[in-house]
């Protein structure tokens, strides 16, 4: 994509959020690498819609839905590690999708394709956006306890397999929104940089939404209009911009340590 | 695996032949035993007699054969034994007991009053959980079991890491809950001086047996030894105020 109309950027801005707070609970909950790696779980459904002659949208979601369930599934059957399993159904889904889908295919469905987006694409990516956003604040609470033990989410009142899932299908959601314009192996990159930033800087969950967010948003939409005015791709810009960001976070990050070692020690020496 | 929902009459709790494996290895073996509303169980037995796998079975987080059935609507609130948490999580003390508040609908107050039944400052609150000393996690995990007015409260070794002062006041807090508030306790502890002066009744766990009686009666040096296989120099005198 070159260029880029009003209605683009609402829907960039929109996925930027939502991959801001989805990346917040899968870096807290050290998914990072699985998540990279499970957005590559699109590939089958891409190859398959393009064989099909349907839009890899819908191949790419239903894909990742479906891989989402599985993963699930045998987390819950066998207890491995999320980790060790997503690596299993990325690399075999991998394989299925170079299998059909073509070269230059693939290339498109990993760094983003050109064009614009119909107008029933672009109202599914802003409803999906909405819903996922929706999902995270309101689960916020549930999600941040079984992150801290399962035992006490479970004695909480909280359908810990449930939640579980339900956070697997927004992340599958997340990575089928950024499909289009950068691409699933740039959209991992988006969901877990800012996050990563975020877990770096901010001492509270509000202040890590909000840096994520803040981060998400300024690469993807200062990466567009880059972009837009070097008439290059906008997934590399954009995911280049919040590499940038993270290696920032970590120049600053001396003095942010000794604020917070200095707020850390003064109250509470006597508890 | 039978659960929850019919009415003990007045006990809180009934197991019934409860039974938990991993893999090849069973935990507990045909485990019954009924808890009175009200009471307050302490469980003690050597490491690995399965004490927290008991807990873990009764609140529903792990596959167990058997019968666990709870009075109907039971609130629990759970103190697990210590947690491993990544030092920089970005999540404070109040982040946690807001997710409590919310999740349980209880008003900000209830926060408030359990941080004081804790002994735990407003101001530790600030804190990254990561960044809490182990006495101070501890506390907020406490301060967040008692938000939601739980009816049961099962506690494993909830005074772990936690100095002696504390250690006390935590006692004192679990004792009044109990007491006056008639919430049950359920209390694992290897502190059998606050288990014989707290508990009315102690269920001890050993090699796949288990005695359930009161504390007189279960922690005689002669049980103590056969369940944890060698001499306890465990003395009660009757000058504490029972």
């Amino acid at each position: 994509m070159t260029t880029m109309d009003a209605r683009a950027l609402i829907v960039c801005a929109a996925m930027a959020v939502a991959a801001g707070l989805v990346g917040c609970f899968a870096v807290m909950r050290r998914m990072t690498l699985a998540a990279d790696a499970f957005s590559h779980v699109a590939l089958p459904g891409i190859g398959l819609a393009l064989v099909l002659r349907l839009n890899p949208l819908i191949g790419a979601l239903v894909a990742l839905l479906a891989g989402s369930m599985l993963i699930w599934a045998i987390e819950g059957k066998t207890k491995l590690s999320t980790e060790a399993i997503t690596g299993v159904v990325f690399s075999v889904a991998l394989a299925i999708g170079s299998l059909t889908a073509t070269g230059e295919e693939l290339i498109d469905a990993l760094f983003g394709a050109p064009g614009s987006m119909t107008t029933a694409e672009t109202v599914f990516a802003l409803v999906a956006a909405l819903a996922v956003i929706g999902f995270i604040l309101k689960a916020r609470d549930r999600l941040l306890v079984s992150l801290v033990s399962t035992e006490v989410a479970i004695a909480s009142g909280i359908g810990v397999t449930s939640l579980q899932l339900s956070f697997l299908v927004a992340f599958a959601v997340t990575v089928a929104l950024g499909m289009r314009y950068l691409g699933v192996l740039l959209m991992g990159s988006l969901i877990i940089i800012p996050a990563t930033v975020a877990k770096r800087l901010a001492r509270s969950i509000d202040g890590m939404f909000a840096i994520a967010i803040g981060a998400a948003l300024a690469s993807t939409l200062l990466g567009a209009w880059i972009a837009a005015l070097t008439h290059r791709p906008s997934g590399p810009v954009i995911v280049a911009i919040a590499g940038g960001l993270f290696f920032l976070s970590l120049v600053k990050l001396p003095a942010l340590r000794l604020k917070a070692y200095a707020d850390k020690e003064t109250p509470t020496r006597d508890n | 695996m039978t659960s929850q929902r019919a009415a003990p009459g007045d006990s809180v709790l009934e197991v019934d032949r409860l039974t938990v494996s991993f893999d090849d290895t069973v935990i507990l073996a045909d485990l019954s035993f009924t808890v009175a509303r009200g009471a307050s169980l302490a469980v003690i037995g050597p490491n690995g007699s399965g004490k927290t796998v008991l807990f873990r079975a009764l609140i529903g987080a792990i596959p167990y054969a058997g019968t666990i059935r709870w009075a109907p609507g039971t609130r629990f609130g759970y103190v697990p034994q210590k947690l491993d948490i990544e030092r920089d999580l970005p999540i404070t003390g109040r982040d946690l007991l807001r997710a409590k508040l919310t999740i349980s609908h209880a008003a900000k107050e209830e926060a408030l009053h359990a941080l004081e039944r804790v002994d735990l400052r407003e101001e530790v609150l600030r804190q990254p959980i990561g960044s809490m000393s182990g006495g101070q996690f501890q506390r907020l995990l406490v301060a967040f079991a008692l938000i939601g007015k739980p009816d049961v409260l099962l506690l494993d070794e909830p005074a772990a890491g936690v100095d002696a002062p504390g250690q006390q006041a935590l006692s004192e807090a679990i004792r009044r809950l109990q007491q006056d508030e008639g919430v049950t306790t359920f209390l694992i502890s290897h502190d059998l001086s606050v288990v014989y002066r707290y508990a009315s009744s102690v269920l001890c766990l050993a090699r796949q047996r288990a005695f359930l009686g009161p504390p007189e009666a279960v922690l005689t040096p002669e049980r103590l030894s056969e369940a944890y296989g060698t001499p306890i120099g465990f003395h009660f005198h009757d000058d504490h105020g029972r």
